[in-house]
């Protein structure tokens, strides 16, 4: 049994098999992530980067690999029972909480994340709200004043702080964000942005983080993964991660985007020659 | 009077039913018709067995675990053979309709001379010493009416106070947010098959134990009792959010109880102005589209008029 915090070994998938819509979003996957590691992962629209980590967090269904998660093989395992070792936010700020239930109790749902949910135990004792309230004020969005409001009356900011609490309350084996801030205003995303840094850092998670954003990619993270057409093209860790900046990787997306071109018109030109 | 009594009764025992309608419609977020089956089923349970001698209370108690298992059933077809709730309880229902005729006999039972519940509240009340008629706002009262109105009081506080307790347990929070957004339920390790069908199983137990109630309140059961009858819950369900609104659990199952009683006292007093009793399911259909679509409709006529775009 190996030590790694997450193991994807071989993992393909293609959407629409045998239809004129067929994607392969996965081709070929291999990934071995280190307890503590901060992975960043880019790449353009459609290069697999969602699809591998639905297919860590078990919404999407593989048509072949083996995904490890703290040596334990979760491969065949529903979603909801992965959950007890995966804290997740969404792109969506909608997508993370329920709106017609309060924060209190969307906070309670999260405190039995992969424990059992009992008919005999209240949902909201005192000691809980006063335990609850004390998390939120760390978020320092003055939410600890808001337990019985809907989620649903919270901004986008607001919720995607809650939802990254949610996930992180009861300490995650892998913490999974897709893309987490890109649906923010400004302001926002840098807030939630920090708030992710903080409790990270404070709490040692192990975390895969998709972005759009170069800065961040750039700015966080002690690795970068680098997605292209189903698989892990570059693979930036250590000091070579620390030394990437901005203009390095726009080039590198570039260099790619230039090689996609020179293979279509290779391809048309041998289709003229030969067709 | 005696009219409001009992209009009053059956809007009592009918408050199980649009409860297990909450459940299904607002909590789980889903329209289940197994509704009308398994009120049917309800009634035809407790009625065959009455006829046969049984007690009130086990009749009773085994109409309401026929329900469990009509909800169970719609459960298990919808979570291991992945068809949804929808057509999954027309399915349910549509078999209960041979099953009640089974359990019956044939299309009807009497229990013209089968002890009942409300019969059986009657010789407590008498036992207790109560008087054989009550004044009750000017008129007098029957102590059979009287009891039976007690009886289903009861029975209706009971089964609110127990589901507004569910529903701020750990348990209970897992089924509403499993209704109100099941990708954040999954995410956060909720087995979503297994909620909604805990939900289902206790909804259609309210609704059985509703038509059994009715059954027994109105000394006989058939086999049409239970067509269209979710449409009769989404009305009463429908009239207690106007009067309640809908926030939180506990205003929502108020509103349960108030919204089935005005209503049905809306449907006797409509009958006494000189409603055609046969033309009650259009109106309440018909009703229930206005009061779906009405409130949509006002919100695009009254909506603010798009403002004229920036310019810079």
């Amino acid at each position: 049994m190996s030590g790694a915090a997450l193991e994807l070994i071989g993992l393909r998938h293609t959407f629409f098999p045998g239809t004129p819509s067929e994607q392969r979003a996965l081709e070929g996957v291999d990934l071995t992530v280190e307890p503590g590691s901060f992975v960043v992962v880019v790449g353009i629209n459609g290069s697999g980067k969602s699809t591998m980590l639905n297919a860590i967090a078990g919404t999407v269904v593989l048509d072949e690999g083996v995904v490890r998660i703290a040596g334990q093989d979760v491969t065949h395992w529903p979603e909801h029972r992965r959950a007890g070792m995966i804290g997740r936010v969404f792109q969506n700020p909608f997508s993370g909480t329920a709106p017609h239930l309060t924060v209190a109790e969307n906070l309670a749902i999260a405190l039995q994340r992969g424990r059992s949910r009992a008919i005999f135990r209240w949902g909201l004792s005192s000691a809980r709200r006063s335990h609850l309230a004390a998390q939120l004020a760390n978020l320092g969005l003055g939410l600890e004043h808001r337990l019985p409001t809907p989620t649903g009356a919270l901004s986008g900011g607001q919720r995607q702080a809650l939802t990254l609490l949610m996930a992180t309350i009861l300490r995650p084996g892998l913490l999974l964000l897709d893309e987490h801030t890109a649906a923010l205003d400004p302001r926002s995303a840098e807030q939630v942005l920090r708030l992710t840094e903080e409790t990270v850092a404070r709490d040692r998670l192990t975390t895969l983080m998709v972005t759009h954003s170069m800065h961040q990619a750039v700015r966080i993270g002690d690795r970068l993964l680098l997605f292209h057409r189903g698989r892990i093209l570059d693979d930036f860790s250590g000091a070579r991660k620390r030394r990437l900046r901005v203009e390095d990787l726009l080039d590198r997306f570039d260099q790619i985007r230039n090689a996609d071109m020179l293979d279509e018109s290779a391809a048309e030109m041998l289709r003229r020659a030969y067709v | 009077m005696n009219l409001l009594v009992g209009a009053l009764s059956v809007g009592l025992l009918l408050s199980l039913l649009t409860l297990g309608v909450f459940l299904t419609y607002r909590v789980l977020n889903r329209l289940d018709l197994t509704t009308d089956g398994s009120f049917g089923l309800g009634a035809a349970v407790a009625a065959a067995l009455l006829a046969h001698g049984v007690h009130p209370v086990t009749a009773t108690i085994l109409a309401t675990v026929s329900g469990w298992l009509a909800g169970a059933a719609t459960g298990v077809v919808h979570t291991a053979f992945g068809v949804d709730t929808l057509l999954g309880g027309i399915l349910v229902s549509t078999a209960l309709y041979s099953v009640q005729l089974y359990v019956m006999q044939g299309g009807d039972v009497s229990l013209a001379s089968a002890d009942t519940l409300p019969g059986l509240a009657e010789r407590i009340w008498t036992a207790a010493g109560g008087p054989p008629e009550v004044d009750l706002f000017g008129t007098s009262v029957s102590a059979s009416n009287l009891a039976a109105l007690v009886l289903f009081v009861v029975f209706v506080l009971g089964s609110m106070f127990l589901m507004e307790r569910f529903l701020r347990t750990d348990l209970g929070i897992a089924v509403r947010a499993t209704g109100d957004n099941p990708q954040m339920a999954r995410a956060l390790g909720v087995d979503v098959g297994f909620m909604v069908t805990l939900g289902l199983v206790m909804a259609n137990g309210l609704i059985a134990l509703s038509g059994a109630l009715f059954a027994q309140y109105q000394g006989f059961a058939n086999v049409q009792m239970g067509l269209g009858i979710v449409v009769v819950g989404l009305a009463c369900l429908i009239v207690g959010e106007a009067l309640l609104g809908r926030s939180g659990p506990a205003r929502q199952i108020g509103g349960v109880l108030v919204g089935t009683v005005v209503f049905r006292l809306l449907v006797a007093g409509a009958l006494r102005a000189g409603l055609d009793a046969n033309a009650l399911k259009l109106v309440t259909a018909v009703f229930v589209l206005l009061a779906l679509v009405v409130p949509r409709a006002l919100a695009r006529v009254f909506r603010s008029p798009p403002r004229p775009p920036v310019t810079v």
